[in-house]
């Protein structure tokens, strides 16, 4: 019994840094420029399609799939960035809000056009089976999902924290036009913003793409739970978003288990609202 | 200028090829399909799609070499003079709310005859009750829930076997596997919790416990999840020795995999048809789940047979073997259309009391059905399926019962 509650934690942990993984594009984006990106989930699913095609195309597994998902995705973010998103940040929030929401379906339909409906999968073995320590066993597919997760969550954190490119986008964050004053070019550095965001989902889809099915909607249920992650972890903070995901992740496990896994969503939001009615800017967010 | 007798008798010719102009309008006869072409159950709807366009196939071309199936054989519907038949697809989205709009704007817009859908049965109930109202037949193909025909509805037609057909089979089948030896004393249902899932899992379990078979877990979860890690290790704790799954194809993919990972595998999985069925499940996972059992109307036959031509002019239009849900898809719509043709007309009226008098035999059909005959709540009361094993991750051969059999149910549940 209490192995299996080990089992279920550990499910949970690395559940939950998937979610921190594909989170933290999002809450780049929001830090970076206030803008929620409704088409997030769909890039994550472009790049578990870039892992598809890596697989099926080259016959190569994640060593190459995670650079090419990544090239791939951070190149689609600048396009969106200049072809649509820097044209919608002048209007309303509700432009924004739309555009965004317009990306996502239009995403949406033309994988299901180019792809068509039907459910893919990497093969089982491609990441190396399941790893078995004593009775606890673990998907090594789920578990460099994980570890990744940490990375590219502290490769985030240190680029905007501890690099001169970090400052001169947090200074556009902060003022675009005294920044603009400074000589910082704020067209350049939110790109730079779209490619870093878009690219971490890139990697996070071709990782998912090892244990998760493939599908054109598969951004719809992904999405959500992103949305959940980055309002409970705060709005523009990358470590935040980490927390956030590995507690969520623990918490639908445990509450699946224990009580039922209709009830753990009801648990998880119950949560997620207590959270954010005491702490509205998120666990790790600023006031 | 007085019109004189020469335009007078242009006027009435004119006249006349106008009107025989739009009787040869209307000879094509439209009827509705509503099915899930986006959402999570877009690779099912994608296939019903196909599946319906072979019917059109079938009923508006000339196919001698698919003998009895009704409307095989001359082109279109002869009850109409020749009339062509067009279906008009619409995307229920996977939502009820959705469904019923579309199931409105394709009687209201698109003035279709009668609609064949909608295959989630939670959208079915939705649909099917706009249909109600506006008084046009709604027949469907593939959704099993229970409730849909215990409502008195009076344009509501259902060919599938359902929910209580499925518990008798299940049923008789454990019966059979345990004097064989096998050890069916706990079962477990798995369920998704809509309509769909929930209203097969108490009809199952309630015909379990009444013949004295022990359901010692039931799982109800939501298929548009993102981990089923917690249910998988339930079952583990509680080793029932039949694992029976209600899932569509999204979910069903998840437990797979799931069970392979934390190397559980039950003594005897079943499923209920929906995404076990789903080709798509099958090319992505159907090398984990080798041995699992299933329930099925259809099989596909041996080569030059009616189902196996039948199956490569679906093959060539999706690329997969017809499989079971999709196959009842095109099925009822031949019943739907062969209503209309009986009928002689698009009046709603009348296809609903010809589908009222429908009587067709095991010969005229594509399905293992022992005939379509409807009931006054609008069920077939001879629709039958048989259970199905999965072999070498790929094929579905029927093991029970008996006389339709054509392999032996193997035991234990093998995966992967």
């Amino acid at each position: 019994m209490s192995l299996t509650l080990v089992q279920v934690i550990a499910g949970g942990l690395l559940l939950g840094a998937v979610y921190a993984l594909f989170s933290s594009g999002l809450t780049l984006i929001w830090g970076m420029m206030n803008v929620i990106n409704f088409a997030h989930g769909d890039f994550v699913m472009l790049g578990m399609y870039v892992a598809f095609l890596v697989w099926t195309l080259m016959g190569a597994g994640p060593a190459a799939a995670v650079p090419i998902a990544a090239l791939v995705l951070a190149t689609l973010g600048i396009v969106c960035y200049f072809a649509l998103i820097r044209h919608v940040m002048r209007g309303p929030m509700l432009a924004q809000i739309l555009g965004t929401f317009g990306l996502a379906l239009l995403l949406r339909y033309s994988a299901l056009w180019y792809f068509g409906a039907n459910f893919r999968t990497l093969p089982e073995n491609l990441v190396g089976g399941t790893l078995q320590f004593g009775t606890i066993r673990i998907e090594s597919s789920r578990l460099l999902a994980g570890v990744v997760a940490l990375l590219v969550t502290a490769g985030l954190h240190l680029i905007l924290t501890r690099t001169a490119l970090g400052s001169r986008m947090l200074a556009v964050a902060e003022d675009a036009a005294a920044a603009e004053l400074m000589g910082i070019r704020p067209d350049r550095m939110q790109a730079t913003a779209w490619a870093l965001a878009a690219g971490a989902t890139g990697i996070a889809g071709a990782l998912i793409a090892n244990f998760f099915y493939v599908a054109p909607t598969v951004g719809e249920t992904l999405g959500l739970v992103a949305f959940v992650t980055v309002a409970l972890g705060g709005f523009g903070s990358v470590p935040g978003a980490l927390v956030a995901g590995l507690l969520i992740g623990v918490v639908e496990s445990v509450s699946a288990y224990a009580i039922g896994a209709v009830y753990k969503d009801i648990v998880v939001y119950a949560l997620f609202v207590l959270a954010l009615w005491l702490r509205p800017q998120g666990l790790l967010g600023k006031a | 200028m007085k019109p004189t007798g020469w335009t007078r008798l242009f006027g009435a010719a004119a006249l006349s090829f106008g009107l025989t102009g739009a009787a040869l309008a209307q000879s094509t006869v439209k009827v509705g399909a509503l099915y899930p072409l986006s959402g999570v159950a877009a690779s099912a709807g994608a296939y019903a799609k196909a599946a319906v366009e072979v019917a059109l196939d079938i009923i508006n071309n000339d196919h001698p070499e698919l003998g009895d199936l009704t409307l095989a054989k001359g082109t279109g519907l002869p009850g109409l003079g020749g009339a062509k038949v067009e279906a008009v697809f619409a995307d229920n989205q996977g939502s009820p709310a959705a469904g019923q709009n579309q199931a409105i704007r394709l009687i209201t817009e698109e003035k279709v005859v009668a609609i064949n859908g909608a295959y989630q049965s939670g959208i079915t109930l939705t649909a099917s009750a706009a249909a109600e109202r506006y008084g046009i037949p709604f027949l469907t193909s593939e959704s099993v829930a229970a409730s849909l025909t215990e409502r008195g509805f009076k344009w509501f037609f259902r060919t599938t076997p359902i929910a209580s057909d499925f518990a008798r089979i299940y049923m008789g089948f454990l019966k059979d596997m345990k004097a064989k030896g096998a050890k069916v004393d706990s079962i477990a249902i798995v369920h998704e919790n809509t309509e769909f899932g929930t209203s097969i899992a108490s009809v199952v379990s309630a015909t379990f416990k009444a013949n004295g078979l022990n359901v010692a877990q039931d799982i109800p979860y939501s298929a548009n999840t993102t981990d089923v890690q917690s249910q998988v290790l339930q079952l583990k704790d509680k080793k029932p020795d039949v694992v029976l799954f209600v899932s569509y194809t999204s979910d069903a993919i998840l437990y797979a995999k799931t069970m392979k990972s934390l190397d559980y595998r039950p003594q005897i999985m079943m499923a209920d048809d929906a995404g076990f069925n789903d080709p798509a499940f099958i090319a992505a996972v159907g090398e984990i789940v080798q041995g699992v059992f299933n329930r099925a109307s259809w099989v596909i036959g041996p080569p030059g047979s009616g189902t196996y031509l039948v199956n490569e002019m679906f093959k060539k239009k999706s690329g997969a073997d017809l499989d079971d849900t999709s196959a009842r898809v095109l099925q009822g719509f031949l019943v739907l259309v062969d209503a209309i043709n009986r009928a002689g007309s698009t009046e709603p009226a009348k296809i609903q009391a010809a589908l009222r008098a429908t009587d067709l035999k095991p010969n005229q059909l594509l399905l293992g059905f022992k005939g379509v005959k409807f009931d006054e709540k609008g069920q077939n009361i001879l629709a039958s399926a048989l259970v199905m094993q999965l072999r070498d991750g790929k094929n579905y051969v029927p093991v029970w019962p008996k006389d339709q059999a054509t392999a032996e149910a193997v035991l234990p549940y093998k995966g992967w």
